[in-house]
């Protein structure tokens, strides 16, 4: 498995660039993933839905899907994709230190 | 030089409940990925976007070879249900009730709100024109969210640098 030095930390991840370990999470690597994937600023609206995929995430051992995000979190479509825009699954995941979503809606 | 954004264009021809899903489920999952959704509803895929139709959108049993009675839960693999049986009155009935509780246990959304999701996160829908003039229809028969009427050529031109999903 590769590794990678992302906010000063040495984590694991594949080579989609997905960490593989939810644990080796922290905000700092999300701030500095939310960089790489064009997001200058995490605002608390994002925090919402990275919050709710980290607590998520890390009790069911999958990346929520956009859907689950949605109904769950309690944000819309459109703010969803507003936040996250161009490609808000790869996108969520990545910043959320989980794997690529498994399900299909 | 900027990238060239990813397109897709799916071509929706059918009006059946299960062929209504495949163009749905793959956009919805092309959106996810920052790529450029539209979708051109023709012949009987109109039924996707007209409201007289959308929530009635049905599955049935006789001529589809796939449908077996182990769909139901009868453990009798690859045994089918008798064609003489899915003309029984309320059969296609049974049949559409039974595909729209699995994919609620899935958690995927009807028709009418798949697509309102999609619109949501982007994606274009066009109605067919040969299609709208054949069936007599303006944009108001169409649920909200459709941008407007295209015509074979327009589709030509939307779908250039794209990939076609025809379904």
């Amino acid at each position: 498995m590769a590794t990678r030095e992302i906010a000063g930390k040495t984590v694991q991840v594949n080579d989609e660039g997905f960490m593989t370990e939810p644990s080796e999470w922290t905000k700092e690597i999300a701030v500095a993933i939310a960089k790489e994937e064009g997001i200058a600023e995490l605002t608390p609206e994002h925090w919402k839905v990275i919050d709710f995929c980290r607590q998520d995430g890390v009790a069911s051992g999958k990346s929520p899907t956009l859907r689950r995000i949605t109904n769950q979190a309690g944000v819309s479509t459109k703010d969803l994709f507003a936040l996250f825009p161009k490609g808000p699954a790869k996108k969520v995941a990545r910043i959320s230190g989980l794997g690529k979503p498994e399900g299909c809606v | 030089m900027a990238e060239e954004n990813r397109k897709i264009v799916f071509i929706c021809s059918k009006g059946d409940l299960d062929m209504a899903y495949p163009a749905l489920i793959l956009g919805w999952a092309a959106l996810g990925y920052g790529i450029d959704v539209t979708f051109f509803f023709t012949f009987w895929g109109m039924d996707l976007i007209r409201k007289l139709r959308q929530d009635h959108l049905e599955i049935a049993p006789v001529g589809n070879t796939s449908m077996k009675m182990s769909m139901m839960g009868v453990n009798t693999g690859n045994l089918g249900i008798p064609q003489i049986m899915g003309v029984l009155p309320g059969m296609t009935a049974f049949a559409t009730k039974l595909m729209k509780s699995k994919m609620t246990e899935l958690e995927v959304p009807p028709v009418g709100e798949y697509l309102q999701m999609l619109v949501d996160a982007g994606a274009k829908l066009y109605a067919c024109k040969m299609t709208n003039d054949m069936y007599g229809l303006t944009k108001d028969d169409y649920v909200d969210g459709v941008i407007g009427i295209a015509s074979a050529a327009d589709v030509i031109d939307m779908a250039e640098g794209a990939q076609i999903v025809f379904v």
